[in-house]
């Protein structure tokens, strides 16, 4: 079990190896540097400031060098935001953004497996028609049209339910504050609570007709209990491996989630440094959303093979 | 009664008569007694071809600007307080510089529709040369090709199209070939896959006996009959790029004006939304109608090639 783990883990790097150096090349071959303005410069002051990021030197050279501050955490200034690193712009926006994205898994697992689990006991009746259509328009309305619907209904039109506001604010982060987290998080997990609810409905209505179900309903278990204990732990076991690209689906959509919400996480620098081309720092979001997507599929291999008894670590 | 030979051969004949209906034929009626498909493919058509002749029976082009008009609702708006009788021929209302938005939204479509089939296009011909020289050849080379394939995985695609963009400086055509340049990935899998099992059949061994090389056997034997599932995919990543291209479009680092698209159309109409609501409704409608009539679709030819999943 261990040995699995570590053996994937030590997978892993090559893969993030070859992330990076191609990320590299490609920012490096890329037409115009940073400093191109429409002013032009003189001579001697861009040089310093070539000089002063390493950019007079073959290309070769920059790749080492930022591989080697890279392997001391380092990912160097960013090239548009002065006086701040990369690191240092990814340390802010971290908290707010990891805050976003934990509260929308969070909210599509514990959505999507009920709604999934509903649907599925339920086959072929009005309420599985009803959350199966749901989810089709979660899966293909994009975030970005669901965005400035919600804000419209909520924020801008407001709605009041027996009596009360619940109007929410449209924008702004006010710290996390749970009135302002609302929308965007709803808006991030709509479309995995969709695919989280199909491919539960899916193993469900499987498992549900599978031997050891009867069995559990012929000892006289409650159905409840059939359910819960026996049935779910064999039917979330697909979701599980889902896990790795529903995290990828949440990180596309907090792009424009955090656009559109004006909230300040990373998101945001990542689409702010590739219209300003700040090499450094789009590189610098890039490497730290790939390590983290690879980390995590690697965790959602070890707890299927937890889950799932009948799979084995060998190879 | 034993049969004499001319029942025999009446018989025969009219065996011969019977026409045998191909796994096309079947996939075909099956796809065309599905009635959400039907309508898709029919609701998709009158979108395509309104893209590609509507502007020109329209009595604006899609970059002239109007300031006497500018945010106007259409005539027919429920809420007469934002009107502004641009003269009843802007049936969408006008965008923020008075432009036609019925012609931007059609101009739209042409976009989103052209970067949907150059897109799959693109990622057709990579996916599918890449996974059957992969699944054909087999063992190293196999393994390490995949091996490229998985680590590309492990990004969100849309992170590297985005760097392609900042690389290519938002051409306008590189776009939608960058698209495509990612969304080869799972086709190449999917194809792999059934060339493994494909390989090991006996008409590869007889091509391969009466002398077929290499690429033939790929180009001629594997590639045909891995097209019931590349068919299906292919549905899907149709709306997969126009979303990407929308999402790029919606962040700025899409297509850039005069020239437009849903996602430009939509990022402006949110913008706009709590004065001109319209901006973003219909571009918004337009886009979600296509997408679900892909899904439709995609179901459908899903259920028609392989009956087995239903």
């Amino acid at each position: 079990m261990l040995s699995y783990a570590i053996r994937r883990l030590l997978g892993a790097i090559p893969t993030l190896f070859i992330i990076i150096t191609i990320a590299f090349f490609m920012m490096r071959i890329a037409p115009g540097g940073p400093f191109d303005s429409q002013r032009r410069l003189p001579p001697e002051i861009e040089h310093n400031i070539k000089a002063a990021y390493d950019l007079d030197k073959p290309v070769y050279q920059q790749y080492l060098i930022y591989l080697g501050k890279l392997a001391r955490g380092d990912l160097g200034p960013s090239y548009k935001n002065k006086d701040f690193s990369v690191g240092e712009l990814i340390a802010d926006g971290l908290p707010v953004s990891a805050k976003l994205g934990l509260s929308a898994i969070i909210l599509a697992i514990a959505f999507g497996l009920t709604m999934g689990t509903i649907a599925a006991l339920r086959q072929n009746n009005a309420a599985d028609y009803s959350i199966m259509s749901l989810a089709m328009i979660g899966i293909t309305i994009p975030t970005f049209v669901m965005a400035p619907i919600l804000t419209l209904i909520f924020g801008v039109y407001g709605v009041s339910l027996f009596g009360y506001d619940i109007s929410l604010p449209v924008g702004g982060w006010n710290g996390g504050a749970l009135r302002n987290m609302i929308l965007p998080v709803i808006v991030l997990s709509l479309p995995q609570i969709a695919v989280i609810a199909r491919l539960t409905r899916g193993s469900m209505v499987e498992v549900l007709h599978s031997n050891y179900v009867r069995t559990a309903r012929a000892k006289g278990l409650s159905s409840v209990q059939v359910v819960v204990r026996h049935a779910l732990r064999a039917a979330v076991l697909p979701l599980v491996s889902y896990l790795g690209p529903a995290i990828a689906g949440i990180l596309t959509g907090s792009l424009v989630v955090e656009q559109i919400f004006g909230i300040p996480g990373i998101g945001r620098y990542f689409v702010q440094g590739a219209l300003n081309r700040d090499y450094t720092l789009v590189l610098g979001v890039l490497i730290y959303y790939a390590t983290f997507v690879i980390l995590l599929n690697l965790i959602a291999d070890i707890l299927y093979a937890v889950l799932d008894p009948r799979v084995r670590y060998a190879r | 009664m034993s049969l004499t030979a001319d029942r025999t051969a009446e018989l025969v004949g009219r065996a011969l008569d019977v026409k045998g209906r191909s796994l096309w034929e079947d996939a075909r009626r099956r796809l065309f007694r599905n009635r959400a498909a039907v309508v898709s493919i029919v609701t998709l058509g009158a979108i395509a071809l309104a893209a590609v002749f509507g502007p020109f029976l329209l009595a604006y082009p899609y970059d002239y600007i109007d300031y006497s008009v500018v945010s106007c609702a259409p005539d027919w708006w429920p809420d007469p307080s934002v009107l502004c009788n641009a003269g009843g021929t802007h049936w969408f209302g006008t965008d923020s510089v008075g432009r036609d938005l019925l012609v931007r939204t059609l101009y739209g479509a042409r976009v989103s529709l052209a970067v949907g089939l150059i897109a799959t296009l693109v990622s057709l011909v990579i996916g599918v040369t890449y996974g059957a020289t992969a699944g054909y050849l087999g063992g190293r080379i196999d393994e390490l090709l995949m091996r490229f394939v998985d680590v590309l995985y492990s990004i969100p695609y849309i992170f590297l199209v985005i760097i392609l963009m900042v690389i290519f400086n938002r051409n306008f055509f590189l776009l939608f070939v960058a698209i495509g340049a990612v969304e080869w990935l799972t086709m190449a899998r999917i194809v792999r896959g059934q060339t493994l099992s494909i390989k090991q059949k006996e008409f590869i061994e007889a091509a391969r006996a009466s002398g077929v090389n290499g690429f033939g056997i790929i180009a001629r034997h594997i590639i045909p009959n891995v097209f019931g599932p590349v068919i299906v995919y292919v549905t899907l990543t149709v709306p997969a790029s126009i979303l990407a291209e929308s999402f790029l479009s919606f962040l700025g680092l899409g297509i850039q004006e005069p020239l437009t698209s849903w996602g430009v159309l939509i990022s402006e109409g949110a913008n706009q939304m709590e004065t001109a609501p319209w901006m973003l409704i219909f571009p918004a409608l337009f886009m979600a109608i296509t997408l679900f009539c892909f899904n439709f679709i995609g179901d459908g030819l899903r259920d028609a090639l392989d009956p087995k999943d239903r």
